[in-house]
């Protein structure tokens, strides 16, 4: 009896080169010849140029060439938005790759130096005198869409990109005849994904064959090939994008940015490579944000905490521009999900999407679903305090009965299967619930705070169908694509339109190709990132690479397992309806000692030497996989913390997650995934911010300023899991990319309000930084001892908890 | 622009020279000069350590010291951990443990734990936590860094890290 390598918590097979230092991300890249470019940021928030002026940066040691936005107006068409909603009345603004006459936000491009090397290209963007005339700024979406705001685009008034409306049943009549109504304003900060590797692009031309090459950090290279395409006029074909190793995303690697529409205009008019790698400073401003709403929330319910309704305001916060999927993330991937795993009647979601003179915003990870969750889980918490339940009784009350098989919900939407009850209650018992209750009032009765917090989720994601992408506005398809190829040696390589940076796809695709088809895992390479050695696929985001683009690939093994039967029954010379597959075998029934190894048959195929009749030579097959419906992953999450009221200062004690994505292939790297979603998540709840003052300046611009999660503040995550099959997807698998993301943050502000529940505070803003959470305490009025506690204020209302200088 | 200045140092077991700027730091000297580009450049404030080697013995962050610093030193970088394929304990066990996803913090991660490690062969969790402040990872959330960390300490072969 063999262990199933479906299923098996492996190591990864990408890993040698990683451990050691020979794998090749963009910037360990060098090419002959190849030259560096320099981008000079707009300092403003909010300014109109009125001279540049770039002599003494062409004359610095080393410069070849500096171009501002007149030179590229002719030759770069603008940066297009890729997700245009429908009737939602959006405006798709100009938005040039370097601005000309207004810039819009601090790290708007104003220009580029070519220089020899880096350091000189540096220097010179020094040289370089702007006179700028500065316009009032704003940067808080509510804000923007204000009498009096500073207005952005003159083709968006009142900056307002778009407003989408979506509803089911009706909301309004279940306000008015709810026995309890709840409310909540929620601000959904702004957060900088911060991917270790920052951005960076190495764009060559070959004037010879009119062919450009770009080395390119993204999630998604066939469709920067297609937005590269449309920016510079280089026909589809002829364009090459390669995303080497990538050093995480988190959705910032989605965009199509101007940066390397401005690499690829330099090449084209320098005809030398020329590489562009952005400093963790310049990540801050030019690479994007994402979340940045502010929420005005309501639930109805009766009295005895069944939920009637919950319905919404939003506005998110776009940045200056619309970046590439912008607009999907707090329309579709948002208010289509305010049902989450519970049984709501009626929704209705009124969302506007506002341009403010800030850094644009995309997907992070989660991106609408993180946001989505923290509403519903709030009112949740509310709604069991206003009826006098417990958080639990009252996500008992709500939760969709289990499914198999798809439930719609009242938005519109259908679910693919779900049991949330059971997630729940195994997270109960994993945590201790009942006993930490207990616990937890003796403890209040000496004025040692600590808490709980829940969070159920159900997410969307598994992006396609691609049928529904066109009707919701998505400017491509959302499909995948396998080749898969078994050489005459038996070996096999997996070729994918999908483009990992993390995920270990390397190594569970091997082993759905192994599970299929029997060959040892050792045997199979997968090859990604390179749009001309790869089929066509939309790339990784919105937990869809294993969902669609392993779909892709267990087919593709079917095919080619089919193919192998008929060539055995040829070899066996038997029937091919008689032939029995087991473990990498082809035999005839009854006569597994004669067996064909599929080794033999890829021989045989190959060589095409005796192939029966009708059958092509070669052992390689294609699929091109588009799914029936998205996948809905989900779980329930808790989080206990400490809360000291004499410094505000939160510490989270531990981290429970049951999640359910159906059948795991590699259950190590399901529980990593979940590990560093739900840290992503933490981060938001209790450090993470970007904070701008009034005039458009991000004052959490580095490392030092913005706190990104560190080892020694967070405990060993818990994972645990359920098994639901997605009845719809051929492995039955769902997502679980962002599952830890959707849930952590919620599941942690909900601890800290609960620890917080006997000190009077009600109501706080996120991140839960140890200064908010002291003043919230003092002004309560309830805070113990002498209050004279640590001090934590610095001024500005971001996080320096973390200490800095190392 | 300021006269270049010679360095000569080890790196890896290979001595080296060059003419440098004096504002090269020792991470672009590294990546740009010797062509090492396993240590990565994650930040620009010494926060991130993706960039940490070792110096005559101790780790230092590359993006914080001049390659002139360096002079006359000894450096190890990722590269020359296991110059004969045979990968260190900490290594293999970030590699069992799935101590990594997208290995860009990675260098720098085995730098720092294997430095922790050499200081007390025998870290509590918490322990290998505070000694990866100055470390960061978006992807694990730390976690599976921890137990290849515990793992790698409590290896047989573990001496082997020390190098």
């Amino acid at each position: 009896m063999t262990t199933r390598i479906f299923g098996s918590g492996i190591r990864r097979r990408e890993d040698p080169r990683l451990i050691t230092g020979q794998a090749a991300y963009t910037d360990d890249i060098k090419l002959t010849g190849m030259v560096h470019a320099a981008i000079l940021r707009s300092p403003h928030a909010h300014a109109r140029i009125s001279g540049i002026s770039v002599d003494a940066a062409q004359a610095a040691p080393g410069v070849l060439a500096v171009y501002t936005g007149a030179d590229i107006a002719d030759t770069l068409n603008p940066i297009p938005c890729a997700w245009v909603i429908p009737d939602s009345d959006l405006k798709a603004v100009a938005y040039p790759a370097i601005a000309s006459d207004v810039v819009r936000y601090v790290g708007d491009a104003v220009a580029v130096v070519v220089a020899e090397n880096r350091y000189q290209a540096e220097d010179a963007l020094e040289l370089i005198e702007v006179n700028y005339a500065p316009l009032p700024a704003v940067i808080n979406p509510e804000d923007a869409m204000g009498d009096g705001a500073p207005q952005l685009h003159d083709d968006a008034p009142g900056n307002q990109a778009f407003h989408w409306v979506a509803a089911g049943g009706d909301t309004d009549a279940a306000f008015a005849n709810a026995a309890i109504t709840v409310r909540e304003t929620i601000h959904q900060q702004k957060l900088i994904p911060n991917p270790m590797e920052t951005r960076s692009a190495i764009a060559s031309w070959s004037p010879a064959m009119g062919e450009l090459t770009i080395w390119n950090t993204t999630q998604n290279p066939h469709i920067a090939r297609f937005v590269t395409c449309l920016v510079t006029g280089v026909p589809e074909h002829k364009i090459r994008i390669i995303a080497p190793e990538v050093g995480g995303g988190f959705g910032a690697k989605i965009a199509v940015y101007p940066w390397e529409m401005i690499a690829a205009f330099c090449s084209m008019r320098l005809g030398v490579p020329v590489k562009w790698t952005e400093t963790r400073t310049e990540n801050y401003i030019a690479t994007t944000h994402g979340r940045d709403h502010v929420e005005y929330v309501e639930m109805a319910a009766d009295a005895d905490g069944k939920v009637a309704a919950v319905r919404s305001v939003v506005y998110a916060g776009m940045g200056a521009y619309l970046s590439t999927a912008a607009p999907g993330i707090p329309t579709i991937l948002h208010g289509l999900m305010y049902s989450g795993p519970y049984d709501i009647p009626n929704i209705k979601a009124d969302i506007y999407g506002v341009f403010t003179n800030s850094t644009p915003v995309e997907a992070y990870r989660g991106a609408g679903r993180p946001e989505a969750t923290f509403l519903l889980e709030r009112l949740m918490d509310k709604v069991a305090d206003a009826v006098g339940i417990d958080a639990v009784a009252v996500r008992r009350r709500n939760l969709i009965e289990p499914f198999d098989n798809n439930r719609d919900v009242a938005i519109g939407i259908t679910y693919d299967s779900g049991n949330y009850g059971d997630a729940l209650e195994q997270l109960l018992g994993h945590i201790g619930y009942d006993d930490f209750r207990q616990a937890q009032s003796h403890e209040r009765a000496h004025h040692t705070y600590r808490g709980i917090g829940i969070a159920c989720y159900c997410e969307i994601c598994g992006l396609g169908p691609s049928q529904v992408a066109g009707a919701v506005g998505f400017g491509g398809g959302l499909w995948e694509s396998a080749t898969v190829r078994i050489y005459a040696t038996g070996k096999v390589n997996v070729f994918i339109g999908t483009s990992p940076h993390g995920q270990g796809e390397e190594t569970t695709f091997a082993q759905i190709v192994a599970d299929e088809i029997g060959v040892d895992v050792d045997d199979v390479e997968v090859v990604h990132g390179d749009t001309d050695t790869t089929p066509m696929g939309w790339g990784t985001y919105g937990s869809r690479t294993t969902v669609v683009g392993g779909a892709a690939v267990a087919l593709t093994m079917r095919k080619l397992r089919d193919k192998a039967r008929v060539i055995a029954a040829h070899l066996l010379e038997a029937d091919a309806a008689d032939i029995e597959y087991a473990d990498g075998k082809f035999f005839v029934r009854g006569a597994p000692d004669r067996a064909q190894t599929i080794q033999d048959i890829a021989l045989q195929a190959n060589v095409a030497w005796n192939l029966p009749a009708g059958i092509e030579p070669g052992m390689e097959a294609s699929t091109y996989y588009d799914p029936p419906n998205f996948s809905y992953p989900f779980g329930a999450h808790a989080a206990i913390v400490s809360v000291d009221p004499d410094n505000g200062h939160i510490t989270l004690d531990r981290y429970v997650a049951v999640d359910d994505c159906g059948p795991q292939i590699n259950p190590m790297i399901v529980e990593g995934q979940v590990h560093g979603g739900v840290v992503q998540g933490a981060g938001q709840a209790l450090w993470e911010g970007a904070v701008y003052d009034d005039s458009g300046q991000l004052l959490t611009g580095s490392m030092m300023d913005y706190a990104i999660p560190r080892a020694h503040l967070v405990p060993d995550i818990e994972v645990h899991s359920t098994v639901t099959p997605s009845p719809h997807n051929p492995l039955g698998v769902k997502g679980i990319g962002e599952t830890g993301t959707i849930a952590s943050t919620a599941a942690i502000y909900s601890a800290v309000m609960d620890a917080l529940k006997p000190l009077g505070v009600t109501q706080l803003d996120m991140p839960l930084t140890p200064e908010r959470v002291w003043r919230a305490i003092q002004a309560s009025g309830h805070s113990h001892g002498n209050g004279s506690g640590h001090h934590h204020g610095n001024g500005h209302g971001h996080s320096h908890d973390h200490g800095h200088g190392h | 622009m300021p006269a270049k200045v010679p360095v000569t140092l080890t790196v890896n077991g290979r001595s080296r020279s060059a003419d440098v700027e004096p504002r090269t730091l020792l991470v672009h000297f590294l990546r740009e000069s010797l062509n090492l580009t396993g240590t990565k450049i994650g930040c620009d404030t010494s926060q991130c350590g993706a960039c940490v080697v070792r110096m005559n013995g101790v780790t230092v962050k590359s993006c914080t010291a001049f390659a002139v610093q360096a002079d006359g030193a000894d450096i190890i970088t990722i590269e020359g951990l296991a110059p004969d394929g045979n990968l260190t304990a900490v290594q293999e066990a970030f590699w069992n443990h799935h101590g990594l996803q997208c290995g860009y913090c990675t260098a720098g991660m085995i730098m720092s734990v294997t430095e922790i490690i050499a200081r007390n062969p025998n870290p509590s969790a918490a322990d290998v936590r505070a000694g990866l402040e100055g470390n960061m990872c978006r992807c694990t959330g730390y976690n599976n860094i921890v137990r290849a960390a515990l793992a790698a300490a409590a290896a047989p072969h573990a001496a082997d890290a020390k190098a």
